[in-house]
């Protein structure tokens, strides 16, 4: 339903935050992460930032050496996915820290995007850190 | 990620991440990953760590399963973190359990209990994180245990409580619809919530509900295009705008919400061409997200009822896409256009330059969706440039998947759209060539009959079919070709090579042996093969001529006489026994030309009357149908598996009652209730004459569990092994193993339908073995999975089973 995964991958490939919103065992996601990471790196600036894989479609965007990747149904639509992930970047920005989880946690659910408002997301996670 | 370090990671965690990200290869990588995992492990295990390091050992956890391997030792002090009071740990500990866990995972019972806790927390941060587990991992089962409270929370002060709990009911609604019926007014009232967050987030649920069905929602479509028209007018805070939008994502799920509404509801669409209008106007075509929104304003505005002046705008803001530089908005534009060709079949003439430029970008991502374009804007004046652009795109794609879907495309549009049946052939072939084995084989099914019967013109039909011959053996000369291709070919050959007299039977014959020997491993084309050459013998003999086989066909007759597959060895012995009719008869079993006309079968044999009366005087028994046969299971009762209520000889699923003592010889209607005394070892008369308990049983074990339960069997003078070593057949003492086991003939064993069609009394005895197998596993009583696993290992085995006992028809019969 809607978003089915977001990866971050580096330049050479590893994977370094990994959310999926339908349950794949390790094997299946080593695999689909190693098969959507070539299509997309091998893919030009001036192409989409879309790709077609499978019964569905991946949206990425790169920030220098970082990749992102969602994996979303057919129906959704590209550019505001693609718009999210920007949104999702600009909010990481504003707050440093380990929490890339934990904000993707606030903006996701279900597979649906259900907070876009950087104060919104930003909040809870500001009040865990001053309770830590 | 990890490379800040602010949440008091430990410098060894630190120097992970960085040998992990200066790693040079796979091999590396695997090999410090794997170090971690041996260091975690050890260190977990040990008693009393200290929580901050228990934290950070299950960050490192998941970072490990991250990288792709397992870490499930780890798993259980995930689950224990979440009881931790201190809220980083306790959220620490959810967030690791939702990423390594399922809602399916055994560990789940244990957190049930903490999240029914932390829903009734105090902290709303608490119920918070509780509330995002229950969105991971909640699944059928468990609903019950947290919904109560849920349901209250969405009252709660908190909206960002309010919101989480919203999409819990969603996940809810989408594990469990049946359950949540009664539920669904909550989704209508928290569209109103005062908090744009918690409305925001009700659309989603409400998006599936009204895909569903959009009927019982268009009481709502006012509410939608109110609360779109106040966002668009920039009535909501600040903080919900992005790039000078005003919350975009919240106007896209309002944009599809009335699309679905709208649809076909001439009343709906009228009450939303205002608003449309306005965000039309609204919305910034500098910025990507703008050209999102505009983007799925096109979308709504082709779905809903037509509106001539908001199809115009939609027009032009597709014609500025596809104008644009950059990829990612010509392909919207791609898109909208075929969205609005059904509303305005010209459109897509108007921007033909821009379409061409798409298809022909080396960018695959825009060629497929322009091909997705070109298909819905074929017609039989175009189809044969648009199929052709697409079999040379598909020759060219390597990923089976996306061939697949290309070649299903061609298909489909040759089908609907030819201008000619020669085309059509040409086309397929080409298809069947490159991409044969990935199209359903109904696909060569349809073809043949095509070929067999698609011109209604006597003439042109066989002018067809001559050239298809021409065509096929030109092609025979190349190398790897599919199998469903060679299938084809050959069913051709056979049934039209030497219509026309330009090929000699010899000849085709001699084509298809070669066939047949280069693809020896492939069982359906050599069944194709030697079908279409008893074919064209047929023919030959039909017209008074003699048949001269070449050596190799005589050879190859030989070899598929001897085969493992059945089917080859029938059609082997069938042409063999062909040879030596005459043309008369084989006129009549083979006519010409005759694969789509109807076969009628007899299903009474009625042709046979009159050798039966014959026998029936000169002495032979006559047939007793199952149902009068003594004591034997009624075969037929098999056919109804799943009915799960107890006729006495089908099977049962529930337990037997406890064992009486011995009784007198049983009938067998009451065999099924009166079970175990057979174990005793009674005597053999007295066996012999009460049908043996085995038919009636369920293959899921229920029924000797009473005897080993209750009372003792009497082994004395029993050989100890049971099972088939043990096992002396007929007629041997039946103190020796299993007391059933005797004159097998007499009995119907269990298992196996087919051997109740008189099968081998061995065969009989080993399928009760097997049968004593699975019983001497003592189980109390049969729960729901072992029902449905015994229907589906019926129904699997029956239709196994009836398909190998049906004979195969030649290729020639099937249509």
């Amino acid at each position: 339903m809607g978003i089915r995964f977001v990866l971050l991958v580096n330049k050479q490939g590893q994977t370094r935050l990994a959310q999926y919103y339908e349950y794949l065992t390790l094997e299946e996601r080593r695999a689909l992460e190693g098969e959507i990471v070539r299509k997309c790196l091998t893919r030009t600036e001036q192409q989409c930032s879309f790709v077609e894989h499978r019964n569905y479609k991946v949206v990425y965007r790169r920030y220098a050496s970082l990749f992102f990747l969602v994996g979303v149904d057919n129906e959704e639509n590209e550019l505001a996915v693609l718009e999210f992930i920007h949104l999702f970047v600009e909010t990481m920005d504003r707050h440093f820290g380990n929490v890339a989880h934990f904000m993707l946690e606030e903006m996701v659910m279900n597979g649906c995007v259900v907070e876009t408002s950087k104060s919104n997301i930003l909040a809870p996670i500001q009040l865990m850190d001053k309770a830590a | 990620m990890g490379s800040q370090g602010g949440w008091g990671q430990s410098k060894e965690f630190l120097d992970l991440v960085k040998s992990i990200g200066e790693a040079r290869s796979k091999a590396e990588e695997d090999r410090i990953v794997l170090q971690e995992i041996e260091t975690l492990k050890r260190r977990i295990n040990e008693p009393d760590v200290p929580r901050r390091k228990m934290k950070e050992y299950i960050i490192r956890l998941v970072y490990v399963e991250m990288l792709g391997h397992d870490a499930s030792f780890g798993y259980i002090h995930a689950v224990k973190m979440t009881h931790d009071d201190s809220l980083l740990l306790k959220r620490t500990g959810y967030l690791a359990v939702t990423l390594f866990l399922n809602e399916d995972h055994d560990l789940i019972i244990l957190i049930v209990n903490t999240i029914q806790k932390d829903l009734r927390s105090d902290n709303y941060l608490v119920v918070c994180a509780a509330l995002a587990a229950v969105c991971k991992l909640i699944n059928e089962e468990t609903i019950p245990a947290v919904l109560p409270q849920v349901v209250e929370l969405l009252g709660h002060p908190k909206e960002t409580v309010r919101k989480k709990a919203i999409m819990a009911l969603h996940r809810f609604h989408q594990r469990a619809p049946t359950t949540m019926s009664h539920l669904i007014s909550n989704f209508r009232k928290r569209l109103c919530d005062n908090d744009p967050g918690v409305m925001g987030a009700t659309l989603c649920p409400l998006f599936d509900l009204i895909t569903e069905d959009a009927n019982s929602y268009k009481d709502l479509v006012m509410s939608f295009v109110s609360i779109l028209k106040q966002v668009a007018e920039r009535r909501l805070s600040k903080a919900y705008d992005y790039h000078q939008m005003p919350a975009p994502f919240i106007q896209i799920k309002l944009l599809k919400i009335l699309g679905l509404l709208g649809s076909g509801d001439k009343q709906a669409s009228g009450a939303m061409y205002n608003v449309l209008e306005d965000i039309f106007k609204k919305s910034e075509p500098s910025s990507n997200i703008g050209n999102a929104v505009l983007y799925e304003c096109i979308c709504c505005v082709s779905s809903i009822c037509q509106n001539d002046k908001l199809l115009k705008t939609a027009a032009e803001v597709t014609s500025k896409f596809l104008k644009s530089e950059s990829h990612n908005l010509k392909y919207m534009g791609i898109d909208a256009l075929g969205r609005l060709l059904k509303r305005n079949p010209e459109i897509a003439e108007e921007h033909q330059l821009a379409v061409i430029d798409c298809l022909e970008d080396p960018d695959d991502t825009l060629k497929r969706k322009t091909f997705e374009l070109l298909h819905k804007m074929t017609k039989s004046s175009n189809v044969e440039v648009i199929v052709d652009r697409m079999i040379d795109y598909m020759i060219s794609i390597s990923d089976n998947h996306y061939k697949t879907d290309i070649a299903s495309r061609c298909v489909e549009l040759a089908e609907q759209y030819a201008p000619s049946n020669h085309w059509f052939i040409q086309i397929m072939n080409k298809v069947f060539e490159h991409a044969g084995d990935l199209v359903d084989v109904r696909v060569a099914h349809n073809f043949m009959r095509l070929i067999a019967n698609g011109e209604d013109d006597e003439g042109a039909g066989s002018q067809l079919r001559s050239s298809a011959v021409v065509s096929y053996l030109h092609i025979l000369a190349e190398p790897k070709l599919p199998s469903v291709f060679l299938q084809v070919i050959c069913w051709v050959l056979g049934e039209y090579g030497i219509t026309d007299g330009k090929f000699s039977a010899s000849y085709i014959t001699g084509k298809l042996c070669d066939v047949a020997e280069a693809r020896s491993n492939d069982d359906t084309v050599r069944a194709y093969a030697i079908a279409a050459i008893m074919k064209i013998c047929a023919f030959e003999i039909a017209a008074g001529r003699k048949v001269e086989l070449l050596p190799e066909c005589q050879s190859l007759i030989d070899e598929l006489s001897a085969s493992h597959s059945t089917d080859l060895q029938q059609i082997a012995y069938e042409l063999q026994a062909l040879l030596g009719l005459d043309a008369r008869a084989v006129e009549t079993i083979m006519p010409y030309d005759a694969s789509c006309e109807d076969i009628e079968v007899d299903r009474s044999l009625s042709f046979l009357n009159s050798f039966v009366n014959q026998s029936l005087q000169n002495g032979a028994r006559p047939y007793i149908p199952e149902s009068e046969r003594p004591g034997t299971l009624n075969i037929s009762n098999y056919g109804a598996h799943d009915q799960l209520e107890a006729p006495s000889h089908a099977l049962r699923f529930e337990a037997y009652e406890l064992p009486k003592p011995s009784p007198p010889p049983i009938p067998p209607a009451l065999l099924a209730a009166a079970p175990v005394a057979d174990l005793v070892a009674v005597p053999e008369s007295a066996y012999f004459s009460t049908e043996p308990h085995q038919p009636s049983e369920p293959l899921g074990g229920a029924a000797m569990s009473p005897a080993e339960h209750g009372l003792r069997l009497r082994l004395e003078g029993v050989q100890k092994k049971w099972g088939r070593p043990s096992y002396s057949s007929s007629s041997s003492s039946s103190s020796s193993s299993a007391p059933s086991v005797s004159a097998p003939s007499a009995q119907k064993p269990a298992n196996g339908v087919a051997n109740a069609n008189g099968a081998a009394a061995a065969a009989g005895a080993q399928a009760r073995d097997s049968s004593y197998d699975s019983r001497r596993n003592p189980l109390v009583e049969v729960s729901a999975e072992k029902q449905r696993l015994a229907a589906s290992l019926f129904g699997a085995r029956l239709q196994e089973e009836s398909r190998r006992r049906r004979p195969h028809p030649p290729p020639g019969a099937e249509p």
